[in-house]
């Protein structure tokens, strides 16, 4: 059959941009500590898991303290009550895994920061059990129709909080102190320390602000799927990598678009990529169609769609 | 031809062992009356478990070593003679994280610590590989769970299941499909895993074979929450019942993404997705949903209290294959007993003659190490539980329920 119908393509543009918010939720966090240190923070995704998985323990006491609360409050209140605890984490790990190792060649808070990944999940695994929680409806998962196509609260909430984000993000970075100090520190971390900026204090303040983000995110991806599980972060991470290398990593709208990107093409290549090539490759070629696009983007822009070439570092 | 020699050589060596089995079994008797008055000492045997106990099916992972380990526990406290020595059993549990390359790396680390016997592995895809390594070390193998058909008919001595595999499955369902639910058009879609692909192509195979149409064939990965862009393009072709080949990770939110979608079409999986886990996660999309396992339902197994003895233990629900990860442990044990020994080489002989009364029914093997009789147990979703339609063959413990429920205290007892 095959027909390119209206409403199947609409549809589909809707999943990838649902689906490419999600990624470039999760993007802006890696996109962030790059752009000040350099370093590909693999632990993020993990972050992003125990965002979501604490906002559901603290969910589950809430309900148990004061039940009847209605659910969108419920579940504001429990993911500012998992912030807190991502931030510190996203602190101790800076503390702990890459500080020591900022003088240290780059290769190494590469392997420490799949390291961290691992041990994180590994934490998780012994916390929260290897069982799937279903992440309740806090936030209505009840389709509205939409020019023929369907939509969910939830979904709406996705792109909306992931556009604010980037729009607050970028203001942080452009128009204040801090982030005229991280800017700085991104362009050299010596010559901004004599400038008079704590290097060390920004790029902590940094990895906080990734890790509350992580959070946001974790919850967002949990409503969408009501799914939730120790081992989530890790695929989810690849994807946001992927999308943040695309966009181009260490700018901001990089990273949103990267993952808009990223998701309308896994979109569209899985609903149309058999009727395109007669059934000769179909949707198991979605993965491949998303990767064979990034290749084509580096090569043709070694710093991804929206990166700009910075100086090379000391 | 070659499945014929396989079959006359299990036939010439049932043969031997009928004889040999008969001279042995006398021997056993006079030998634990003896040893009576002195305590006698410890056999050591050491038993494999693998599966995947981290990664995205770790609680399936977790529920089959569970069942090895309350069989193990149980047959250790019951004080076993084999050769006038007490019978005690190590579980040496593994973890092949669900990846085929881990799990050929386990299993060599299992031959290495010279295992007596693997139960395992939970995956077709990492059991495959892995039995060639366990039968070049003569290693006799149980997987509770690997239903690709693939694992037996690699022509291996020592590669046995206890469960049916997925030709049955697949055409239990495929005929479910058209013929119940009389779906004359059926999207497929399957994880690209050795499990998922080989059931989805079965299911293809005889729902096409009873004149339905496969509208769509469609691919994710085992790793995937988001389906959307493959159930939008299904829903295009309006499909009456979609088929997921696969786990029940994806499967639960597969269910609510349809729901979500608007997808018409009825869901139907197999024994990956037919869990309490598949309930939880698709929540109120899980209402008309079907499934099948490739066994018996619990309420159906011989021993009612099993259910209650493994939460118990673990302070968990049985989630599907742990019943027969603890009838793989009883069968290996069985066998050992039979050929009075514990040496691989020598028990190996005596596992095709087995006819245990396990907990999931007569356990009997055919000439390739498959089950024979596999029950397959269809189950449909209502008000919110997993609820039994029907058994699908399981000849001899569903034409003789009582006479198999009666049998097992005896079988027990003569055990004892």
């Amino acid at each position: 059959m095959g027909v390119m119908n209206f409403e199947i393509l609409l549809q589909q543009i809707l999943n990838g941009l649902v689906l490419g918010s999600v990624y470039a939720l999760v993007a802006l966090g890696y996109t962030m500590v790059y752009g000040v240190l350099g370093l590909i923070n693999f632990a993020h995704g993990e972050v992003v898991m125990i965002g979501a998985l604490s906002t559901l323990s603290a969910a589950r006491l809430l309900a148990g303290v004061l039940p009847g609360l209605p659910g969108p409050l419920v579940l504001v209140l429990s993911t500012l009550a998992a912030i807190p605890v991502c931030m510190a984490l996203g602190y101790a790990i800076e503390r702990v895994a890459y500080r020591p190792l900022r003088r240290a060649p780059r290769l190494a808070p590469l392997i420490t920061a799949i390291g961290v990944s691992i041990l994180l999940q590994n934490i998780a695994m012994v916390v929260w059990g290897r069982s799937y929680h279903s992440f309740p409806a806090y936030v209505s998962t009840e389709p509205f129709h939409f020019f023929g196509a369907t939509m969910t609260p939830v979904q709406v909430v996705i792109i909306v909080v992931a556009v604010a984000i980037m729009a607050g993000l970028m203001a942080l970075v452009h128009r204040t102190r801090l982030g005229r100090a991280m800017r700085a520190t991104a362009e050299n971390q010596s010559v901004a320390a004599l400038m008079g900026v704590n290097v060390s204090a920004i790029i902590s303040i940094t990895f906080v602000i990734g890790a509350a983000l992580a959070a946001v995110a974790g919850v967002m991806v949990a409503a969408n799927y009501s799914i939730a599980h120790y081992y989530m972060g890790f695929v989810l991470g690849l994807k946001a990598f992927t999308a943040a290398v695309l966009g181009g990593i260490g700018n901001l709208g990089g990273a949103m678009a990267g993952g808009l990107l990223l998701g309308l093409i896994e979109s569209l290549g899985a609903g149309y990529i058999g009727d395109l090539t007669g059934g000769f490759v179909g949707s198991n070629y979605q993965d491949v169609f998303a990767f064979f696009v990034l290749i084509v983007v580096l090569v043709l822009r070694p710093s991804g769609l929206m990166g700009e070439r910075v100086a090379e570092r000391a | 031809m070659k499945r014929s020699r396989a079959a006359l050589c299990t036939v010439a060596a049932l043969a031997v062992l009928g004889l040999y089995g008969c001279g042995k079994q006398e021997a056993p008797p006079p030998a634990p009356s003896a040893a009576a008055p002195a305590p006698p000492a410890d056999l050591v045997v050491k038993i494999g478990h693998v599966a995947p106990l981290t990664g995205n099916i770790a609680h399936l992972g977790k529920d089959n070593e569970n069942g090895a380990r309350l069989a193990v526990e149980e047959i250790n406290a019951r004080g076993i003679l084999i050769g006038g020595k007490k019978l005690k059993i190590e579980l040496i549990g593994e973890d092949d994280q669900a990846d085929p390359k881990t799990g050929t790396v386990v299993a060599q680390k299992l031959v290495d610590a010279k295992v007596n016997g693997v139960v395992g592995h939970l995956n077709s895809g990492t059991t495959i590989p892995a039995s060639k390594i366990y039968a070049d070390a003569g290693i006799p193998q149980i997987s509770p769970s690997a239903t690709n058909p693939t694992y037996t008919q690699q022509g291996y001595k020592t590669a046995m299941r206890v469960m049916a595999n997925d030709v049955q499955q697949g055409k239990v369902l495929g005929e479910f499909a058209v013929g119940k639910l009389g779906a004359k058009t059926i999207a497929i879609i399957d994880d690209r895993t050795a499990y998922g692909q080989g059931l989805a192509d079965e299911v293809a195979k005889a729902a096409q074979a009873g004149g339905a149409k496969i509208v769509a064939r469609e691919f994710t990965r085992n790793d995937a929450t988001d389906f959307r862009a493959i159930l939008t393009k299904i829903k295009g072709e309006k499909p009456d019942a979609v088929f997921y080949g696969g786990m029940d990770a994806q499967a639960g939110p597969m269910a609510r993404q349809m729901k979500q979608l608007g997808v018409k079409a009825r869901l139907i999986s197999g024994d990956g997705a037919c869990t309490p886990e598949f309930m939880k996660l698709a929540g109120d999309a899980a209402e008309g949903f079907y499934c099948t396992q490739a066994g018996l339902p619990l309420e159906r197994m011989t021993d009612k209290t099993f259910a209650e003895r493994y939460r118990k233990r673990f302070n968990t629900e049985v989630q599907i294959y742990s019943p027969y990860s603890y009838d793989a442990v009883g069968v290996l044990v069985d066998a050992m007993q039979r050929a009075n020994s514990v040496d691989p080489a020598k028990y190996v002989v005596a596992l095709p003659k087995t006819s245990y009364a396990g907990l999931t029914g007569r356990i009997e093997f055919d000439a390739k190490g498959d089950v024979k009789n596999g029950a397959i147990t269809l189950y449909e979703t209502s008000e919110g539980k997993l609820k039994m339609l029907a058994v699908v063959g399981g000849g001899a413990p569903a034409s003789a329920p009582a006479a198999t429920a009666a049998d097992t205290p005896k079988a027990d007892a003569a055990k004892k």
